[in-house]
């Protein structure tokens, strides 16, 4: 077979995961290699998929423009994104949006070391849509689900061998995954309450 | 001690219209270069093979099947050049478009369906469509990711008297559509007959510069974040899946000045929904036969009562 390089899949993670995400790395020395981050619940990403709200658009540039959005999740947690000349496509959805409006983003995913020594964590977008409430609605129960799964192989402790980004989350993060299954529990509970709301049919 | 009565009476049986040896013969062949040399028996048997071929002057591809191939469903078909039986109905009959070709068309088993081909030169019955067949000695072959068998002089055809239920080699894929690739909106492709390539800045690999015919396609990524699948949309599903017909992309195209604005407005309507596909698969394609936009109301609360569990 021609060594083709394999598309990286787009993870589903909730903002409050992603945003603890801040420790990246890369699997080989080779310049152009992918740079992951690494998820607390023990999986790579060097790619994400997020639905959300999008709250806020601004220029933060200076000499050109340079777009950042927020886009927030059930939970009420922020992605944060930016995109600038060499997001053309993004940074001109950016600035034509009227929030709020529901979005979709693909994107990857950047880290950025604060004066304070603190890591932000972003997304630099590939492609920005609007999308309706069914979308986000199967978003959320898609990135529960995903991050359900991800708890589950980090919490089988019985496992013989140790997945090796569970091992690696557990290296680097202290954060208790039970507030993931948190997240997932409250994103999901923000969607009963909105069908429960909803007028009959 | 390994079994060498069983491929020695299969090459016996090979020989059986040349040579006048007898499977004893044959056996203690085997056996000294399996018992005393230690020779794999695949080898032992390949080496006798030569020797009878040689005495009776023979071309290895002239061997009568029965020997050697293996017998393989359609759908474990992957990799070319490799000889092979199989059972399958002729599902199609094509029309032949060279003279060097006597039937081309579409073999199925209940794995799936595979192209064939089988030269005029072979001189070899009439295929009929509808009939299953037993094929002894055709040869896999490939071209663009895609697989077909070739009938050859040494195939031996032999009408079977069985119903095949032929198999969907059809997949069906979920997620969301997280990439349109180059390539995809209104394209224009070679009008040479046969030819179907999508040009290049007006020009054929095959035949350079022409004049093209437009057609619509969607190469789009779909992405359930555990695996990604390629999915190529034709004309019928582009438009199906955008609402932009071909003779819509022409004129918003023309109106632009510009071919690109037709991909662009379909990234907008199309980018970031779910989708299920299913269709057959070509190379690393998924070929779109049905799409259906997933936007219909999610269970919530199954989930829930699982995020809650653990």
């Amino acid at each position: 077979m021609a060594a083709t390089p394999t598309r990286e899949v787009a993870r589903r993670v909730f903002a409050s995961e992603f945003n603890d995400a801040s420790y990246t790395f890369k699997e080989s020395d080779d310049e152009r290699a992918p740079v992951y981050v690494l998820l607390p619940t023990g999986e790579r990403a060097n790619r994400v998929f997020l639905v959300g709200t999008l709250t806020e658009t601004e220029d933060v540039g200076e000499d050109s423009e340079y777009w950042q959005g927020r886009v927030v999740d059930p939970n009420g947690d922020t992605f944060f994104m930016y995109a600038g000349q060499y997001q053309p496509d993004a940074a001109s959805m950016l600035r034509e949006l009227e929030p709020p409006a529901y979005v979709a983003v693909v994107g990857k995913p950047r880290t950025y070391e604060t004066d304070d020594g603190d890591v932000n964590v972003s997304v630099r977008p590939e492609s920005i849509s609007q999308v309706d409430e069914a979308t986000r609605d199967r978003w959320v129960v898609e990135t529960a689900q995903r991050t359900l799964d991800r708890i589950q192989a980090f919490d089988d402790e019985d496992s013989a061998e140790m997945d090796e980004y569970v091992q690696m989350a557990s290296e680097q993060y202290d954060l208790p995954v039970e507030n993931y299954r948190r997240a997932a529990v409250g994103a999901l509970e923000s969607l009963e309450g909105e069908q429960r709301d909803a007028p009959e049919a | 001690m390994t079994d060498l009565h069983t491929p020695a009476t299969e090459i016996q049986e090979q020989f059986d219209d040349q040579l006048d040896v007898t499977v004893d013969e044959i056996e203690e062949r085997l056996e000294t270069l399996v018992e005393e040399y230690k020779v794999p028996l695949s080898e032992a048997r390949r080496s006798v093979v030569n020797t009878y071929l040689d005495d009776a002057g023979m071309d290895r591809d002239q061997l009568s099947g029965g020997g050697g191939n293996e017998h393989v469903d359609i759908a474990d078909v992957d990799a070319p050049e490799e000889w092979i039986d199989v059972t399958a109905k002729v599902v199609e009959l094509w029309d032949a478009t060279a003279d060097a070709v006597a039937q081309v068309g579409l073999l199925g088993d209940e794995t799936g369906t595979i192209k064939f081909t089988k030269w005029s030169k072979s001189d070899l019955p009439e295929l009929e469509e509808g009939q299953v067949y037993e094929l002894r000695n055709v040869v896999t072959d490939e071209y663009q990711g895609r697989f077909s068998v070739k009938l050859n002089r040494t195939t031996t055809i032999e009408a079977v008297d069985e119903e095949i239920e032929v198999g969907d080699d059809a997949v069906e894929v979920e997620g969301a559509l997280v990439d349109i690739q180059s390539g995809s909106g209104l394209i224009k492709r070679c009008p040479e007959e046969d030819c179907t390539r999508v040009l290049q800045n007006g020009r054929c690999n095959e035949h350079g510069e022409v004049e093209g015919e437009f057609d619509l396609r969607i190469k789009g990524v779909l992405d359930d974040g555990e695996e990604v699948t390629e999915v190529i949309f034709d004309e019928e599903a582009t438009e199906a899946l955008t609402g932009i017909s071909l003779e819509e992309g022409k004129e918003m195209a023309m109106d632009a000045l510009d071919t690109t604005v037709v991909a662009d407005e379909m990234r907008q309507k199309v980018l970031g929904r779910y989708y299920r596909v299913i269709g057959p698969t070509l190379g690393r394609y998924v070929l779109a036969n049905e799409q259906e936009r997933l936007d219909g109301p999610v269970d919530a609360e199954a989930m829930l009562i699982k995020a809650r569990s653990i």
